[in-house]
């Protein structure tokens, strides 16, 4: 904790008020002097975890994230809400996952639950794209769309207006209880818990038809599993946002590590440019710019870290590549009329050819990111072709084994199959089956209703159903005792819409002889 | 070792200590995390109140109940009763409509079926066997071979009351043991045997067969009919086709001449609830293909 002993202070002769000795506004720096609660010499294994007390930056990037957090946050509390028609036999939720009818509703696209292979799909390629976004440009997805960050983000925001900015709040850490203190304690934990009640509610709604969820949940005769999901995800959001913070990403979150593997030395990452910066020395008016490094040790890119580390140590893997310090550098490099970028995306490849003297230049183009890129285009490519050439009938043959097959009075030999014809159309349709590769062979169905026969099978609209089908067939016409034969599910019209190879057992050649 | 002295007295700086030395050794303090030790005691407080809501602690021959009264046997009787109470949108139909209606509704044969399958699985696979194709004495139900009758009310009728079983409304029939009771002899006997064999288009030996044709016509033809064709209100199986409840060797049909046969199956209206009884009726229907 003696790190933060003496934050705040400002230095003497250095950040003077505006105004006094002839100063304008914009030379005068803030210097905090405090060392990083994760620098590398303060990490050590036996240390308990000292809270982070990020300072709010303000620049470019920081307005891009607040850009970004609006449209993903926006995106998830949004989404269910959105409707597509999909006539009277399905829900009109744009995004719907209804588990107990087995299905996935992504606008046009329902899924059925034998289709999950386009969720592996899917997932390939977003960790392909995890992947070549690690490899352009480092840790993007960490800094800027991880609902981590995004969700802490949010956290800050209401701590920042509830208790004030950095130094506010380490002020107030430190001062014992009272009235004040308790109030803004207070304020700041309800904005948190109802922000996770919040944030758990949405996710239910992706599982239910929202409005009606909606009203439900308030009238308090939504299913208990709803509201077991919201309390869970309630506290983790809490947990994860309000306290745990870096933490998660540090200790819990495998990615950092794995992240090590994308990049290499063309990758942009944040970086400290240390050539330009060093050696750092406090401030100085009248300083000789080309003499000294430019860094002015005024720890501004310190504060705002929500990582609590020091860029200027390099690249850590703490490092979620937020951009604030860029930045916190940005606006003092402006202050004290320096060019900015002394902090900055760069890659190790570039600081290695200015160190010789070269020419730095960005390569984007490398193996490693053609063939991520050709692999994501590969796996959509063929998720595409699957998805618009899918069809929207499906049959399931399954051979019943027990018994193998049957010996009637006559001595021909009858099998059995249980076939399941789905029918995903937005009407009732009628099937029927036939038999390829046994010419001799009689089809007829077993167990289904009165007037039900092998010619009209009757499936309903967004169903699945199974049918006992019987195929005989004298026992002079098998020689085996298997005979691959396949079945055809044909239309109302009579078109082979779907076909299924299987196979006919019959008694061993010998024992029909008998 | 100036390295590693000043590396320590950094851990110590910066680190707590118990303030206990032994030796020179200091103790870090690093205690339970709170959170951790906190959920520990939360836990030994919910202890002691599920202690007294809930059947908890053996005694000797007893356990303390508990203030809630909570049982398992209790709730599993419970989500029976629901399963039950969810199920008679079906089994209700099922009890009020003949056979002949239930067919006419697919999705009730769907559910029929299914139950039926399912109490076959526990009252029937004994003797049936697993997959309804039966064996030697027990009959198999998924062929189009009917000893008593194959459409739906015959089989209803036989599962309700059995064969040769003790009830009163049984089916019967009897299959005399003509050695045994004296009626023919053991060469009579061979030929009617080798005569039964040529009704279903087995070769046998001509003499024989001209031997045993006369005497199958006045032993044997007033139960399985002058062509050999069965009766079904005996019980007696057609002898022209390829299905034998023993066997179709010369052997098996002199040992069934000789010393009769009288296969049992239990009636079971008396066992099982009406409902389950028409399932069971269906299911088999089904198999067989449906007579």
């Amino acid at each position: 904790m003696k790190a933060e002993t003496s934050v705040q202070s400002k230095r003497p002769g250095q950040s003077e008020r505006p105004g006094q000795s002839g100063e304008t506004a914009e030379t005068t720096v803030e210097t905090v002097n405090v060392e990083a609660v994760n620098s590398r010499e303060n990490r050590s294994l036996f240390k308990s975890r000292e809270k982070i007390q990020p300072k709010r930056a303000s620049g470019d990037f920081r307005r891009l994230k607040w850009i970004i957090m609006g449209l993903t946050l926006a995106f998830y509390y949004g989404a269910p809400w959105l409707r597509w028609d999909r006539g009277a036999s399905a829900p009109d939720q744009a995004i719907l996952i209804d588990l107990p009818a087995g299905r996935f509703y992504f606008f046009f696209i329902e899924i059925w639950p034998q289709e999950v292979y386009y969720l592996t799909g899917l997932l390939i390629i977003a960790a392909m794209m995890l992947f070549l976004m690690t490899s352009l440009a480092g840790r993007v997805w960490c800094g800027y769309s991880c609902p981590q960050t995004v969700w802490t983000d949010l956290f800050l925001v209401i701590e920042r207006f509830a208790e004030g900015d950095r130094a506010a709040r380490i002020r107030l850490d430190k001062a014992p209880m009272s009235v004040s203190k308790f109030k803004k304690r207070l304020i700041k934990h309800t904005l948190w818990i109802i922000t996770g009640i919040l944030t758990g509610g949405a996710w239910v709604f992706y599982f239910a038809d929202a409005p009606t969820l909606l009203v439900n949940l308030v009238t308090l005769n939504a299913p208990s599993i709803a509201y077991i999901t919201i309390a869970v995800l309630a506290s983790a959001t809490y947990l994860f946002g309000g306290h745990a913070r870096e933490q998660v990403c540090t200790y819990m979150c495998p990615w950092p590590r794995i992240q090590a593997a994308m990049v290499d030395e063309h990758s942009l990452m944040v970086t400290y440019r240390a050539r330009r910066g060093e050696p750092r020395a406090d401030y100085a008016k009248d300083a000789n710019w080309d003499q000294r490094g430019h860094c002015i040790d005024c720890n501004n890119c310190v504060v705002v870290c929500p990582m609590g580390i020091d860029i200027r140590d390099g690249e850590q893997l703490e490092c979620i590549n937020c951009a604030l310090c860029i930045d916190a550098c940005d606006d003092v490099m402006k202050r004290i009329d320096l060019p900015t970028g002394l902090i900055g995306y760069d890659t190790p490849a570039n600081e290695a050819m200015r160190a010789q003297g070269l020419v730095p230049r960005l390569r984007l183009i490398r193996p490693r990111t053609l063939i991520y890129a050709a692999f994501i285009i590969f796996v959509a490519a063929v998720m595409l072709v699957t998805l618009l050439t899918r069809s929207d009938v499906g049959m399931n043959v399954l051979r019943d084994r027990n018994p193998l097959y049957v010996t009637l009075s006559d001595g021909s030999i009858r099998n059995r199959y249980t076939v399941k014809i789905l029918n995903k159309f937005r009407d009732v349709r009628q099937f029927t089956v036939t038999v390829d590769g046994m010419p001799t062979a009689i089809l007829s169905l077993t167990g289904g209703a009165i007037g039900e026969s092998i010619a009209a099978l009757t499936v309903r609209s967004d169903r699945l159903r199974s049918f006992r089908i019987l195929v005989t067939t004298p026992a002079s016409a098998i020689n085996g005792a298997a005979t691959a034969i396949t079945l055809q599910l044909r239309n109302s019209d009579g078109e082979v819409v779907r076909e299924s190879e299987t196979t006919f057992r019959a008694p061993s050649p010998k024992r029909v002889e008998r | 070792m100036a390295t590693d002295k000043q590396q320590e007295s950094h851990l110590v700086d910066e680190v707590e200590t118990t303030g206990h030395e032994w030796d020179g050794i200091q103790e870090y303090n690093n205690p339970l995390p709170r959170w951790w030790l906190y959920t520990f005691y939360v836990c030994i407080i919910w202890s002691v109140g599920y202690w007294l809501l809930m059947p908890t602690w053996p005694l000797v021959s007893d356990f303390t109940r508990g203030y809630l009264g909570y049982s398992q046997r209790a709730s599993v009787a419970r989500d029976i009763e629901e399963a039950r109470a969810a199920q008679s949108v079906y089994t209700d139909k099922i009890e009020k409509l003949s056979l002949a209606d239930i067919r006419k509704d697919s999705e009730l044969m769907e559910f029929a079926v299914a139950g039926g399958r399912s109490a076959f699985g526990v009252n029937c696979i004994q003797c049936h066997g697993s997959g309804a194709s039966g064996g030697i004495a027990y009959p198999n139900l998924n062929d189009d071979d009917w000893l008593w009758g194959g459409d739906i009310e015959a089989i209803h009728q036989t599962i309700k009351f059995g064969v040769r079983s003790d009830h009163e409304d049984t089916r019967f029939g009897d299959m005399p043991a003509f050695l045994k009771d004296e009626i023919l002899t053991a060469s009579e006997i061979s030929d009617v045997a080798e005569f039964t064999l040529t009704l279903s288009g087995q070769k046998a030996d001509a003499a024989s067969v001209a031997r045993g044709a006369p005497i199958f016509a006045e032993q044997c033809a007033a139960c399985h009919g002058p062509a050999g064709k069965g009766l079904r209100e005996f019980g007696a199986p057609n002898l022209t086709d390829n299905i034998w409840l023993f066997g179709r060797d010369k052997s098996v049909i002199v040992q069934t001449v000789s010393n009769g046969r009288a296969g049992v199956m239990p009636a079971w209206s008396t066992r099982l609830d009406p409902v389950t009884v028409k399932q069971l009726a269906l299911y088999i229907h089904v198999l067989g293909g449906g007579e």
